[in-house]
Formats: structure tokens, sequence, C-alpha cells
């Protein structure tokens, strides 16, 4: 190629390039979830130039998300995840405009939330707001960069695009609540909401550019222990309850439980244990975290019984008064309290976990 | 009876339903989506839906951590 060719061809890419990064400058996208996928996707988009992130969390950052949460350093520990989420942004990319929301996807604020962007980054960590963020984008319009990760194995899809198909037509229902654990409870390889997260980045950037042939209508599917990638075609389907032709799902509604948000009446507060105990008001503790965990310290009094096995083993200790179950936050008591409920127990989970029990200073939780 | 499970070559013991083939497999059929020549086969109608010689069956588990 002789010298002027080369010189058209950088042309023609850097009009291209021009086009494209201020179509991501005037662009505004909705991260839902700031963890293992929500910190690579906004690192990537902030640097790739997207002109605002509106990045959602209400959660506070936690040593052990360190080891996959990579937008977080040590000294974050402690802070807001959004806080900190957008130090981190503005000082790898001064130019990007991140708006921070320190509070939960809600019926009450999903629609406008997602009504506000261009495009929306599902990076939740349970279903009731993953289901959630699937119907606003489908009710809305917006496109839906779906990606979720569990152990070795990642998904990734763009739903809820014009004519695509949405979470509802691969997954009508969510699964029965307690028997799919999160990152949090079973486990993910650290370094897989990287690559999840990246290529949902990707595919954000493609549709918000108009380049390429996004991923709609299809669902990937990597597989990272044995290192494979396939991609499955996936129908819109016409059946489907909320983007159908005949939609039972014609406004927002909680579906399934919000593991970090339970109900109030199967709750408890520290203070309020920490009154029964004194009180000597009888209860049942247990503590449905991980051996390795318990082994750190405990409430004292509480019984070990790892969540998998709390349905078949709590129901066989419950002595007089109340069950009262936590776990680490309070995501792993709350399901298993709405599980031990099913089965007819008055069961409790202890609201914020050991976590809030030792920010309470409350007796009997000395580290091991 | 030769079908492609997961981009798999498979052969199962005989002619089956979609919840004959998951109860061979031991899934619970609660934590999957299948897809049957792609097309997402509905859980209510798992047991009346035969799946056909040569198909391409793609068992789909929920994952939703991020």
């Amino acid at each position: 190629m002789n010298v002027a060719g080369l010189s058209d061809l950088h042309s023609a890419f850097d009009r291209t390039d021009r086009d494209a990064a201020e179509r991501l400058r005037r662009s505004r996208v909705l991260l839902v979830g700031m963890g293992g996928l929500g910190s690579p996707v906004a690192m990537s988009l902030a640097t790739a130039g997207v002109g605002t992130l509106v990045c959602v969390d209400f959660d506070r950052v936690d040593l052990s998300n360190l080891q996959r949460q990579v937008i977080f350093r040590d000294a974050d520990i402690g802070r807001w995840k959004v806080d900190a989420a957008r130090d981190r942004l503005r000082a790898m990319a001064p130019g990007v405009n991140v708006e921070i929301v320190r509070e939960a996807m809600t019926v009450k604020n999903a629609e406008a939330l997602v009504r506000s962007v261009d495009l929306v980054i599902d990076g939740a960590d349970n279903f009731a707001t993953r289901y959630l963020v699937n119907d606003a984008c489908v009710l809305v319009g917006r496109p839906n960069v779906f990606g979720s990760v569990a152990r070795f194995d990642g998904q990734v899809a763009v739903f809820a695009a014009p004519g695509g198909p949405c979470y509802r037509c691969l997954h009508p229902e969510p699964p029965p609540e307690g028997l799919i654990p999160n990152c949090a409870e079973g486990g993910v390889l650290g370094v897989l909401p990287g690559v999840v997260g990246a290529l949902q980045a990707v595919e954000a950037v493609k549709l918000l550019t108009g380049m390429g042939e996004p991923l709609v209508g299809r669902l990937l599917l990597y597989d990272a222990l044995r290192m494979r990638i396939r991609d499955i075609v996936l129908p819109r389907d016409p059946e489907c309850p909320v983007c159908g032709e005949a939609p039972t799902i014609t406004e927002l509604a909680a579906t399934g439980s919000f593991c970090a948000m339970p109900a109030d009446e199967m709750t408890i507060e520290a203070a309020e244990l920490d009154a029964w105990r004194r009180t000597g008001v009888p209860h049942t503790l247990i503590d449905v975290r991980e051996p390795s965990e318990f082994a750190e310290g405990a409430i004292d009094g509480a019984r070990l019984v790892p969540l998998p096995r709390a349905v078949t083993e709590v129901p066989r200790m419950v002595g007089e008064g109340p069950v009262v179950v936590y776990c680490r936050s309070g995501m792993r008591s709350a399901r298993a309290a709405a599980m031990l409920r099913e089965r007819g127990i008055d069961a409790r989970s202890l609201a914020g976990g050991i976590e809030a029990w030792r920010r309470g200073g409350y007796a009997g939780s000395e580290s091991a | 009876m030769r079908i492609v499970l997961n981009g798999e070559e498979t052969t199962l013991p005989r002619p089956m339903t979609v919840q004959e083939l998951l109860e061979h497999l031991e899934i619970d059929p609660r934590l999957v989506a299948v897809e049957c020549n792609r097309v997402v086969v509905r859980r209510a109608t798992y047991a009346e839906t035969p799946i056909p010689p040569d198909a391409e069956v793609e068992i789909v588990a929920f994952v939703g951590g991020g």
C-alpha cells in the first residue's frame, strides 16, 4: 500500500472514531450494582469516553469484595460503593460525569432511573433486581446489557432491544427462593466477573455507537473451567409475560425477594436481639455461614448450620421461642428465614448480620 | 437415541420427553431453562414434549451473581 492509501485509511478510521466518540460522549448509561460486574463495566465505559455513568448500589465496600470488585482499593473498605466508585472513575477519566444513587433498585425508582438513560447494564447480585431491571427496560424501552456470573460460569446477552427477547423469554419466572446461591454465598472465580464485565462493556459500546452486530437474540455462555464459549439462539417468545403479544406484566411489581432487603417482620435488629439475650427472651440462635467464617468468630451461643443444610437441620433444633438466624451481612440469613417460614417456623433474620452486631458493640462476638 | 446436548453429541438410552431427560440427568427443572431446536420449552409442557431424534437441546442454568 502506498503512503497516500495508508493516509486515507487512517482518516477513514479517524472519522469513524470521531463520530463514535461523540455518540459515546452524549450517552448516559445506568449501572445497576457496583459489584464484580459493575466494577469492570464502569471503568471500561469511563475510559471509553461514555459521557455520563449513573451508578446504583446501596451497599458498602467489604474486604471480601476486593478479590473481584476491582474498582475498589483496600482503603475503600467501609465506604459506600458508589462513593468509592465515583472517586476512582473521576481519577481515571476526569471527563466522565458520574451520578450516584445510594439506594437499591426498587419498584418505586426503577422506571425513572431506566427512563433517564440510553442503556442499562445489569450487574445485580440477586434475581429480584434482575427481573425488576428486565421488566423496567421492556416497559420503558431501553436495551439491557445483561451479565451474570456464578462459580466458573458466565452469561451475557442484550435484552429488551427492539425486536429482541428479554430475560423472561428465557426464564419466565425467577428460581425458587434460596436454591441458587449468589457470589457472596456460592463463590465465584475472582477474575471471572472481569471477563464477563468486559464483554458487557463491548456490547454497550456497540449499542451506543451503532457498530457491528449486538448480542440480540443470542445468549452467550462462558465456561471458564473448560474455557469454552458458546452462544445459543434465544428468540423472542410471543407468549413472554412481559414482552410477548399479550403481556400479563404491564407495570412493575416486586418479583421474588431482594436478598439484601428482607421484609421487616422477618428481621430482628441487633439492638433487639441484644435485649432478648440480656433479658432472657427464649430463642434459638443459628449461624448460617460457612464453617470457616464461623471459626473466625461468632455470636456466643450460636449453633452453626450452613445455609445449604439449614432447611433440613434447623427444624429439628427449634426450642422455645423463635429461631434467629444470622450470617455476615444479613443476605443468607434472610433466605434461611424465608425458607424456614415457608415450613411454618417463626424465623427471624438478624438485620445486617454479624457485621451490624459488631458495629453495635454488643457483647459476645469477639473474633477468634 | 442421539441428540446434541449443550453442544455435545449425546446418546440417550431411549426416546424421552423433556421431563424424562431432566430426570435422567438428575436436574431440578425449576433451576434451568430448556431449549429444544431453538425454541424455549415451557415448563408446564415438559411432560408432554418429546425430544425428537437429532434434536439440539440446550439446558441453561440460572446464573444470577454479579
